[in-house]
């Protein structure tokens, strides 16, 4: 499987890729946190928000619409939402009645649920510029600078490292069941439920074993390579003035922006 | 069509910044001990973790056909937990739900803490503390408890995301908890019958794997306790608040936290404002920015008071 799709803009070069990704995962959480922070219903504050991570997406070199067709992602979470349209107390819209459920459409509500949906797409599109800029292995080390125990961040690096051989590995066994279910057209094909569900088990413990005795080899080859608990990197990725300068403007951007919204809102 | 999100995986945007934070505080000190607790065992422990959370997100693709074009997958949070002790299973899954949210966007960075509460965590703590019941009793109990752990797993997860999202003022409880609850019920029993085949067939193939977390080295017998309140705090809320969700908005009013959650997202401060500030924007984001540093004060102190408690072992 090709397991990194955003394999084609990771060998971009520009300004955005050239930044140490412990810088860029500070601000993608600064501005994240900051879509948070934004007053329901700032429209023009939103407006800005996204007007910067289209700035970035030009200075980074990526194809905006690509951006554009990943961050729909997060749009199927949107029914859990729905509800916030009849939540609060407003200028009633519209009113609906689901069985004894009396829905009250108010404006104050259409206002929230269409808050939180831009705000959720925005912040879908700044994680999706992070790591279309930033090679996974270096966002991995970045957590590292950024104080997560070495050990949890090692988990994430064998994860990232060995999830595409299993992912294989469950293509294959996936292929397998396929193959041996042949269906007639008009029939119904496979057991009864709890037979498919008992055939799905055996397959994710044929994966546990398959996995288990794997890492068993892998770790072997790793102590005679001179594994001693810990991963190395040949780029430290170690701050410079230039970086620290880069958070600062950022930071001080993103306060401007709330600043803007809060007292203009 | 691998990549199928689960209902459970919150984006950005939709949970209140203290409803993020919170959560992100109870998760990092959670984690925080799994850490600790893990680093005692084998060097060779960090390498089978981390096949093993290759492993559950690998497994998340097996699916199967139920009805309807739906179909039923894992979410592994009970099984990692059993076949590698409660703490590691905690990891892997964090680690696991880290990836899907940095590298694939499935679920946000914000609301992560969240995400890793409900799907890691508490699927890890029930799935393991049921489990432990059918230590050393026969084979047919130790199944029978560990499938109840995983439907009990992913209900506990659906609950407390309905719990997050109303509290946020993202969702009506009277809608969200029961329509939450309902799907979950159905998605648990996918999970309990994975679960308990994945498990017996390791059982009948090779059974020492299983044994291996027996005994008090992987997690001890208080994980009954932890296991069974979350179960009683789960089959108990969970019906009362659908039968009765008012009861709960007023209990939430009574404690002045639904307010702060729809009002305004930070809000640990009286108003959102500091008095001496008067009221204003530069009152409000003063007033959030020093809730964010309460909340990272309390984990810098945790974490730290950790980290002392190695060192004299």
């Amino acid at each position: 499987m090709h397991s990194n799709i955003f394999d084609r803009y990771l060998h971009t070069d520009s300004s955005i890729h050239r930044l140490a990704p412990q810088v860029k995962v500070v601000i993608a959480i600064l501005f994240i946190f900051s879509n948070a922070l934004l007053p329901d219903g700032d429209w023009l504050s939103f407006g800005i928000s996204w007007a910067v991570i289209f700035l970035l997406n030009l200075l980074a070199r990526l194809n905006w619409a690509y951006t554009l067709k990943r961050s729909i992602i997060a749009l199927p979470f949107a029914l859990a939402a729905i509800t916030a349209l009849f939540s609060l107390p407003g200028k009633t819209l519209a009113i609906w009645h689901l069985g004894s459920l009396e829905l009250i459409l108010t404006d104050a509500g259409l206002i929230r649920f269409l808050s939180i949906i831009v705000r959720s797409w925005l912040s879908v599109q700044i994680a999706i510029l992070l790591v279309a800029t930033t090679k996974f292995p270096d966002l991995i080390h970045a957590l590292e600078h950024l104080r997560l125990p070495k050990m949890l961040v090692t988990v994430i690096a064998f994860l990232y490292r060995y999830m595409s051989v299993l992912t294989d590995e469950v293509i294959r066994l996936m292929r397998a069941r396929q193959a041996r279910s042949a269906v007639l057209p008009d029939k119904r094909g496979g057991g009864s439920l709890l037979w498919r569900a008992r055939t799905a088990g055996n397959m994710v413990g044929q994966l546990f074993l398959r996995s288990y005795e794997r890492s068993d080899r892998i770790y072997h080859a790793m102590l005679s390579r001179g594994y001693n608990g810990h991963l190395r990197t040949l780029n430290q990725h170690e701050m410079q003035v230039n970086d620290w300068l880069i958070i600062a403007l950022a930071f001080l951007i993103i306060a401007s922006l709330q600043l803007f919204a809060h007292t203009t809102g | 069509m691998y990549f199928s999100p689960t209902p459970l995986h919150i984006p950005d945007g939709f949970l209140s910044t203290i409803v993020s934070l919170i959560s992100w505080a109870i998760t990092i000190t959670i984690l925080s001990v799994a850490v600790k607790r893990t680093e005692k065992l084998d060097e060779k422990q960090v390498p089978l973790m981390g096949i093993m959370a290759a492993f559950i997100f690998a497994a998340q693709m097996i699916n199967f056909p139920v009805a309807g074009g739906t179909s039923g997958h894992l979410l592994g949070g009970a099984l990692a937990a059993i076949v590698l002790g409660p703490w590691a299973g905690m990891l892997v899954m964090t680690a696991v739900i880290g990836v899907q949210g940095l590298l694939l966007q499935d679920g946000g960075l914000l609301v992560m803490g969240a995400n890793i509460l409900n799907m890691g965590l508490l699927t890890a703590a029930i799935g393991f503390g049921l489990y432990k019941i059918g230590e050393g009793r026969k084979r047919t109990l130790k199944l029978g408890l560990a499938g109840l752990g995983a439907w009990l797993s992913v209900m506990a997860g659906a609950l407390t995301t309905s719990l997050q999202l109303w509290l946020s003022g993202t969702a009506r409880l009277d809608i969200v908890l029961p329509a939450m609850l309902g799907v979950h019920a159905l998605i648990g029993i996918g999970e309990t019958l994975i679960t308990v085949s994945a498990l017996a067939f390791i059982f009948r193939t090779r059974p020492d794997l299983l044994e291996q977390t027996e005994g008090p080295a992987r997690g001890g017998r208080g994980w009954i306790f932890v296991g069974a309140a979350i179960s009683f705090f789960v089959l108990i809320l969970s019906p009362l608040a659908s039968s009765n969700p008012d009861g709960l908005e007023r209990v939430a009013g009574d404690l002045e936290f639904l307010a702060q959650g729809k009002d305004a997202p930070f809000s640990i401060l009286p108003d959102y404002t500091l008095p001496f500030l008067g009221e204003g924007a530069f009152s409000t984001i003063a007033a959030g920015i020093i809730g964010a540093l309460v909340v990272a004060i309390f984990v810098y102190f945790v974490v730290q008071n950790l980290r002392a408690a190695k060192k004299n072992i």
